[in-house]
């Protein structure tokens, strides 16, 4: 059984993703970022699935498609939204606020 | 093996007709009130646009309350029913204990409602859509006190996250909010993929179980793999933001001060009691079996939450920036009995401490929100100094921010002491070095707590004004409503030690 090349393909995007975000100045390429991580863990559920013979990880990462679709289509507005009032998407310059 | 499998799936599919799983519809009806509610209020605004503007915050109010009847009386429907009602399959449970945070959950909401009211009305930005978000984002709270299942975890979360990013961004035009929108999107987004990739293992290792009781079966007997640490860390982590526990806090003091203050309150409290809820769900009917991970990461992330928060809030001079960091710091409280859990005091002690902490937190931190939102009324300022003077021209005001203050600080008696004290018990009871000393931590950081608290409370009663403007508050209605429920609540529960009967409060599926 093919299990483990599945995993480490979603290990591999989910760190890229996970470097994406931390690294990546630019608003879409964050929200692309955070997209590979939501591919890897639905290669995960997918692969789980088959190997436990077991439906449940294909329901659940169809409905990890359909949310990631809401929040990105949320994301996209908030970052077309700084574009208006700043001419500019990098997250970095948003710093009005200092934690 | 793969392929027959799925082919398999697909012909049983076709040979047997769908069926609808059984659902109790009674057992749903808090949440289809408010769905049906909710649908309403955006078709009367859709209709009726600017002339029935005016009517939609105290419509959206009345649906929370509607939604409250069926919570009471399945609340005495089921006295005594130790399992709770099962309403979709396993993965929607209705007991005691979700039916005490759904209540929690409305009357929250409803305060919010309140305050926002005039808020919102005076703002550029008046918008009955905002209070539809909120009801959106209610229902999601609503699903997530009853989720027993990774799937429908995940959709509450999600139904309650995404109305919020909207909403931390509401002024559009403000540099300050849309920061506040873009920080919270990318931080929630972010945790939610890290959660679900932690739950993606999880289901793997646990052979294909989704529902906590299956997880809970699953893990408890494999030994402490590096797959299941993994798993486990990464679902902790995905609530570790939405709770804003320490170090995953950094966008809640810029989001509470960019959003507009009634969302901030609604973020503190409803959001931040959402993010336990299914934090407590997951690890008292999940995870908690695999404690020998769960306990020591938990312990790190409460002693860090607690400390850190205090130590930040002290040196705040705004006073939304304030409570954001004593929120933090609250959460380190909460956070507290979750690490001694399955571990000599009983499982469901632990639940209860964190629940009456989550009902007192709310009253007295929502009537702190609405002391600052009238204030600034006036005073049209955030700065703690612009407090001083309060006791000349507002003492009723100042008298309940007292309260509010000494509640959070925790002094008897009002309900903040009763809600430290049960956690102290619960860490206590465990009888294990590692709980003693995180009581012992808790109660230093109790101490600074009462530093920053009275330090607000002194300024009210002692300073003069800054500006030298002694002349009156005017108060609107819907604000008085809202301090008088937070009011009564903080101190009946001080009072007269009220806590839910929590004694039959659901069963425990790790034990």
């Amino acid at each position: 059984m093919f299990l483990n090349q599945f995993l480490l393909l979603a290990a591999v995007l989910f760190c890229i993703g996970v470097y994406g975000v931390l690294v990546r100045k630019n608003g879409v390429l964050v929200l692309m970022s955070i997209e590979l991580i939501l591919n890897a863990v639905n290669i995960n559920l997918v692969a789980f699935s088959a190997f436990n013979q077991n439906i449940d990880g294909q329901v659940f990462a169809l409905f990890i498609i359909a949310v990631a679709a809401a929040e990105v289509g949320v994301g996209l507005a908030i970052v077309l939204l700084i574009y208006r009032n700043r001419r500019s998407i990098d997250v970095a310059e948003a710093n009005l606020l200092k934690g | 093996m793969s392929t027959s499998f799925l082919l398999a799936q697909v012909n049983d599919a076709a040979s047997a007709p769908f069926e609808r799983p059984d659902i109790n519809w009674h057992a749903v009806a808090p949440e289809l009130v408010l769905l049906a509610w909710g649908a309403f209020v955006t078709i009367v605004d859709l209709i009726g646009l600017e002339r029935t503007r005016r009517f939609i915050p105290s419509l959206t109010g009345i649906g929370f309350l509607l939604a409250m009847i069926p919570i009471l009386t399945l609340w005495d429907a089921h006295a005594g029913d130790a399992t709770g009602l099962a309403a979709v399959g396993d993965t929607f449970i209705v007991d005691r204990y979700a039916l005490v945070l759904k209540g929690l959950f409305l009357i929250s909401a409803y305060v919010i409602v309140l305050l926002s009211t005039n808020y919102m009305a005076e703002g550029d930005y008046y918008d009955s859509e905002y209070y539809q978000l909120i009801a959106a984002s209610v229902l999601g709270m609503l699903v997530m006190a009853s989720a027993r299942d990774f799937i429908t975890l995940f959709i509450a979360l999600e139904l309650v996250s995404i109305p919020a990013y909207l909403m931390a961004a509401w002024r559009k035009r403000d540099l300050k909010s849309n920061e506040a929108g873009l920080k919270y999107m990318l931080m929630g987004v972010f945790a939610s993929a890290i959660l679900l990739y932690g739950m993606s293992l999880l289901y793997g290792v646990t052979g294909g179980r989704t529902d906590f009781a299956g997880v809970a079966e699953g893990l408890a007997d494999q030994g402490t793999t590096p797959v299941i640490t993994m798993g486990v860390l990464f679902t902790i982590i995905g609530f570790a933001f939405k709770v804003s526990a320490v170090p995953f806090h950094t966008w809640a003091p810029d989001t509470y001060e960019g959003a507009p203050t009634p969302l901030t309150a609604f973020l503190a409290v409803a959001s931040k009691t959402a993010g336990f809820v299914g934090l407590i769900s997951l690890i008292v009917f999940g995870i908690g079996v695999q404690g020998a991970i769960v306990r020591p990461f938990l312990w790190i992330l409460a002693a860090l939450t607690m400390t850190i928060g205090n130590l930040i809030a002290m040196r705040q001079t705004n006073i939304v920036r304030m409570l954001a960091y004593s929120g933090i710091a609250q959460a380190g409280y909460m956070l507290a009995p979750l690490a001694v859990i399955n571990q000599g005091s009983d499982p469901a002690l632990v639940r209860e401490s964190i629940v009456n902490y989550l009902v007192i937190y709310a009253a007295m931190n929502l009537g702190a929100f609405a002391v600052v939102i009238v204030a600034a009324r006036k005073t049209r300022s955030g700065e703690i100094e612009s407090f001083g003077g309060m006791f000349r021209y507002a003492p009723g005001l100042t008298a309940l921010m007292t309260v509010f203050l000494f509640s959070l600080t925790g002094i008897p008696p009002m309900g903040g002491w009763l809600a430290k004290f049960q956690i102290f018990k619960a860490l206590i009871e465990a009888g294990t070095t590692a709980g003693i000393a995180l009581a012992l931590i808790a109660a230093v950081n109790s101490v600074i707590a009462a530093f920053y608290y009275l330090s607000v409370a002194k300024n009210m009663w002692f300073m003069p004004a800054p500006d030298g403007d002694n002349s009156p508050i005017v108060i609107p209605p819907a604000l008085v409503a809202a301090l008088a429920i937070t009011v009564i609540v903080t101190m009946v529960t001080g009072v007269t030690g009220i806590a839910p009967d929590l004694t039959d409060f659901g069963a425990l599926a790790a034990n």
